[in-house]
């Protein structure tokens, strides 16, 4: 059975007709994962619990319990604690991180009977947007192992474009879900800030992160985006606003509704392969009803800026915790032994956070340290307020704003690691939407010339989700690709 | 713009030990990125006040109520680098 | 070389561990005495993608005190982080309230010296606690079951001027900490910390000093021999042309001085900003009101209705309401006696006494109030004598039984009826005819004889007044 580019609710539905049993349907996928895995680099653990998780799910079938995922195997990226599951952020820092307790997503999808597969590889700390800035090596492009599959989620988009896994779950800061969906062919979600818990997802910066699924089908997506949003009391920022039905209400007739095109996305420097299948997809909404108008965001030119100021800042805060204490790693300290505490900090942080990593930190300890505090930190967040001023303004005159995901298709390893403001300048579309909070989503519609996929992204006013999953179930419709998979896979 | 002894302040600050090449690299780099921020100066902000939550979302706090989490400090202790007993173990902190 | 006059400017920093059962931002318990680790949680363990989350509890304690302390309470108030690394602070930052505290611009006053002095409170806002780490020599253990657990920090004005104000400062913060429940102001175990800024400057310039801050001083007496020893050391640093450092200082109590902590202090660079972990702490006006109505009597309120109410003394009143407790002890001690002055003779000489002598609290003590009430209605009702009662008293203490039971079981009642009496006073005379016969020729000093006579013959219990007067009557009157 072909069964490696199926969606979840294709499975699910093999699953409940009893016509192959979760421990098979997670069993074929761990020998996929086997067999092509040491070229891709896409998990740093596979979860040694996995068959024995199935045939619970299969025993809880058989006595009639239900489960909106009952069965089905999840890959999590290995920012989400998974309580006795090595969890690394992909960093030496974490590396035999064992956490006792699990993220909320993770007890959310395993209370609707999902399978954890595996923790899947990342930037970082999720600092990158390339996962070539992982400790354990980076992630291949399944469509060319030559090209990176973007990050900081790379093991997550990959996996599932290479049918590894039906779906995983990302994270999403500055674009970090979004981007590596879209240079990897998949469908990939940051939900409205507040709908996903972050309690248990190793933060990187606090009022921009959010947790979302990535996978195969429009549909698929808004029905992991379900199981995972919610209030948490455990996170005093998630919001109680009730979760719609998304996979159920969704439909991709858009007469009524309106696409903003965002001005200043789609005037900037495209790659040429991008601007076509950008256009292609303008035409795609037309057909499916929607009016089309253009909309201006000045602003959104300062978001790097903007995004990394306030992100480092934050992060360099929450990665103080990382001092070798009470958990992770320590350096040394046996040939030469600390003479002071500061010592014993430096040497354990600096030989256990990776380039990238310390980097932030660093630009974000400088952009809050005295003197250069109103400047850098407090001017970010006043032009954040002000950006998010003019999207506000503009979801009053539009239902969705669209644009490019990326300026280009992936690009090769090796190619900007060694720039690190170039590295930066790759999420130019994404971070808007995590310093505003809405919605956004990355949909796939076509390819290079090279072959390399080519997405588009949505955006929706916050907690409007279901008319973001309209207009992408609209797209994937017209473009026809969902099942398609690399050479090879 | 950045010097290097100002590099090396910050990774005091931030405690980070450098290695040569970051040490090497990471004024240039910071010169460049920072360079690259300061558009963000020619924006009018007066009287903004900064976004911190970017979504609208109300208020929570919890009963005060005690939770014993069952064993959660003895595991951690275990797996931790180095610990006495049931107490972690750090080199000795002056003052 | 004449020395200048110099002014002494001080100002205290007071920590208040909140009495809540679990910690600021997380549900581990507070309770003292748990095993090393045991009450600790992701939170308060800085495990990674660990959240706070406020404790509605610790709040309320806080506007309890803010408002006690005349504060104007924020309806909107913010956490920030305050970041610093130390192993016993496992987040490497402390989530703690600067621009946007909780209580503002308050004050509060106490007595020194009979005279009433104000202090005004800057602020007071609501932080968390740090672990606890002990030191061996070649190695350091870190605890974290403080870790988390809720602080109220409240900050005074400059406006102390001699170590003993600050003294009494200090002491009557914690008495309205104790009054509301908030803190039970243990210094010694460390639920209540004393910092203190101290600069000086020549009496008469408005410009203030450089700041010290002295700390590690646990117990009022400190706080006073602290700044006492600070004070001279800035003022011969001034004398001698040397300069203060702004500097932190630990006081050694066993050598009664304070020395620098590091050798070059350098300035914490704690880079503020808003915790984005947790949003605007909102306290409805609705809520506030109630608290403030449900605030109980202060101490300086109600030692002032002590006085007008019960027409105590001041002194009296002000020992009297030192504690809520004993407040309470004495006013129920008052409903049930309606004697305020001998109620609180009996408290301020030999219940208080006894306390002490025994280091127990007023709530442990032996002696209910009830009892006390009781006691001393039977003496007004003259039941039983004032030399009696003290027995009686002591008595109530050993065994906790009430003081009716006790003199009908020691058979100590005193007499009263005047035919009893009588009746004594007349067997006494019938036994002593000789001595009546001298008395009555002049030997007037005989009289103590007659009493003493009578007193054994009632075992003590007769009335002393009523015996005086029969006696005198009968003797002086020859049948």
């Amino acid at each position: 059975m072909t069964l490696q580019n199926k969606s979840l609710f294709e499975l699910r539905k093999l699953l409940e007709q009893k016509e192959i049993s979760s421990k098979e349907l997670t069993g074929f996928f761990l020998e996929r994962i086997e067999r092509f895995d040491s070229a891709l680099n896409s998990f740093v653990t596979v979860n040694d619990q996995a068959l024995a998780q199935a045939e619970r799910a299969d025993e809880k079938r058989a006595r009639g319990e239900k489960g909106k995922l009952l069965g089905l195997p999840v890959g999590i990226k290995d920012l989400l604690c998974t309580k006795g599951l090595k969890t690394t952020a992909a960093s030496k820092m974490l590396e035999n991180f064992v956490p006792p307790y699990s993220a909320t997503v993770v007890t959310r999808l395993e209370g609707e009977g999902a399978v954890t597969l595996g923790k899947l590889n990342q930037d970082e700390f999720a600092m990158g947007s390339s996962s070539e800035n992982s400790y354990f090596g980076p992630t291949k492009n399944p469509w060319n192992p030559q090209f990176v599959p973007g990050g900081s989620s790379g093991g997550s988009a990959a996996a599932v474009a290479a049918g590894l896994a039906p779906a995983t779950i990302g994270t999403d800061t500055g674009g970090s879900i979004r981007q590596p969906a879209g240079f990897c062919g998949i469908v990939g979600v940051k939900p409205t800030y507040g709908r996903v818990s972050r309690y248990g997802i190793v933060a990187f910066a606090s009022s921009l992160d959010q947790a979302g699924p990535m996978t195969r089908t429009v549909k698929d997506a808004a029905l992991i985006s379900e199981v995972i949003s919610g209030f948490d009391p455990y996170d005093s920022t998630t919001s109680e606003k009730s979760v719609p039905a998304w996979s159920e209400k969704i439909s991709g007739a858009l007469s009524g509704k309106t696409i903003g095109v965002i001005k200043e996305f789609v005037e900037a420097k495209l790659h040429p392969d991008v601007k076509e299948q950008v256009d292609r997809a303008l035409a795609m909404f037309k057909e499916a009803g929607a009016t089309v108008k253009e909309v201006s965001l000045p602003h959104s030119d300062l978001s790097i800026p903007v995004y990394y100021m306030v992100a480092t800042s934050e992060a360099s805060s929450n990665l103080a915790r990382y001092d070798g204490v009470r958990y992770g790693f320590r350096a040394d300290f046996s040939a030469h032994p600390a003479e002071s505490v500061e010592e014993f900090y430096c040497r354990t942080r600096g030989e256990g956070f990776g380039s990238e990593v310390k980097r932030r930190i660093m630009l974000g300890t400088y952009a809050l340290s005295s003197g250069y505090y109103d400047a850098y930190y407090k001017k970010a967040g006043q032009i954040r307020r002000l950006l998010a001023d003019q999207f506000m303004a503009a979801f009053k005159q539009v239902d969705v704003l669209f644009g490019p995901v990326t300026a280009s298709p992936a690009f090769a390893i090796g190619d900007r690691v060694s720039d690190p403001l170039a590295m930066y300048l790759n999420d130019i579309f994404t971070t808007s939407a995590n310093l505003v909070g809405v919605p956004g989503m990355s949909v796939p519609v076509g390819f290079s010339k090279e072959g390399l996929p080519i997405g588009v992204q949505l955006m929706a006013a916050p907690f409007q989700e279901q008319v973001m999953f309209d207009a992408a179930l609209a797209l994937e419709e017209r473009a026809g690709i969902s099942e398609r998979l690399p050479n090879g896979y | 713009m950045i010097s290097k002894d100002q590099i090396l302040k910050i990774a005091k600050l931030a405690r980070l030990s450098l290695n040569k090449q970051e040490e090497e690299q990471f004024a240039d780099q910071f010169s460049a990125i920072l360079g690259y921020f300061e558009q963000m100066s020619a924006v009018n902000t007066e009287g903004v006040e900064p976004l911190i939550t970017p979504t609208e979302m109300e208020f929570h706090w919890r009963e005060d109520e005690a939770v014993q989490w069952q064993n959660m400090g003895s595991e951690v202790v275990e797996r931790s680098p180095d610990h006495s007993g049931k107490l972690f173990k750090v080199p000795p902190v002056v003052g | 070389m004449a020395t200048k006059t110099w002014e002494p400017v001080i100002g205290l920093e007071i920590h208040a561990q909140l009495l809540t059962e679990s910690k600021m931002f997380s549900s581990d318990a507070t309770a003292f005495g748990g095993g090393d680790n045991e009450n600790v949680s992701p939170v308060s363990l800085g495990l990674p993608g660990a959240l706070p989350v406020v404790n509605k509890k610790a709040v309320e304690l806080s506007v309890r005190m803010g408002l006690a302390l005349n504060c104007h309470i924020r309806g909107k108030s913010r956490f920030a982080r305050k970041n610093y690394f130390y192993p016993d602070l496992p987040k490497g930052y402390q989530i703690s309230q600067y621009d946007e505290p909780l209580c503002q611009e308050g004050y509060v006053e106490f007595f020194v010296n009979d005279e009433k002095k104000r202090v005004r409170i800057e602020r007071a806002h609501m932080e968390e606690d740090a672990g606890k780490s002990t030191h061996h020599g070649d190695y350091s253990l870190i605890n974290l079951n403080r870790a988390g657990v809720p602080l109220l920090e409240i900050v005074s004005g400059p406006d102390l001027r001699t170590p003993q104000e600050a003294a009494e400062y200090a002491r009557s913060v914690r008495q309205i900490l104790r009054y509301l429940g908030v803190c039970d102001g243990n210094l010694e175990e460390g639920s209540m910390r004393c910092d203190c800024n101290i600069s000086i400057r020549e009496k008469g310039q408005e410009k203030f000093g450089t700041k010290v801050e002295l700390k590690n001083i646990n117990s009022f007496r400190f706080v006073e021999k602290a700044l006492e020893y600070e004070i001279q050391r800035q003022i011969d640093c001034k004398e001698s042309g040397e300069e203060i450092f702004q500097e932190t200082r630990l006081y050694d109590s066993t050598k009664n001085k304070t020395f620098s902590m590091r050798s070059k202090e350098e300035a914490h660079d704690y880079r503020y900003f808003v915790d984005p972990d947790l949003l605007p702490v909102i306290v409805p006006d609705s809520w506030i009101e109630k608290i403030k109505k449900d605030l109980p009597e202060l101490p300086l309120s109600r030692a002032q209705r002590f006085q007008d109410q019960y027409q105590l003394p001041q002194y009296d009143a002000l020992i009297l309401t030192q504690e809520r407790e004993l407040a309470d002890y004495f006013e129920a001690a008052v409903q049930k006696s309606s004697q305020p002055k001998a109620v609180s003779n009996w408290m301020m000489t030999e219940l208080l006494r006894l306390l002490n002598e025994n280091k127990l609290d007023i709530k442990d003590s032996p002696i209910s109030s009830e009892h006390l009430g009781e006691l001393v209605l039977m003496i007004e009702n003259k039941d039983i004598s004032g030399k009696m009662a003290k027995q009686v008293f002591q008595e109530i203490w050993n065994t906790s039984k009430s003081p009716k039971v006790l003199v009908k079981d020691l058979g100590l009642s005193q007499i009263t009826d005047e035919g009893a009496i009588e009746g004594i006073v007349d067997k006494v005379m019938a036994a002593n005819a000789k001595a009546v016969e001298d008395y009555r020729g002049g030997k007037t000093k005989l009289f103590g004889f007659f009493v003493g006579q009578a007193m054994k013959e009632s075992k003590g219990q007769a009335n002393p007044e009523t015996l005086n007067k029969i006696l005198k009557k009968k003797l002086d009157t020859p049948s």
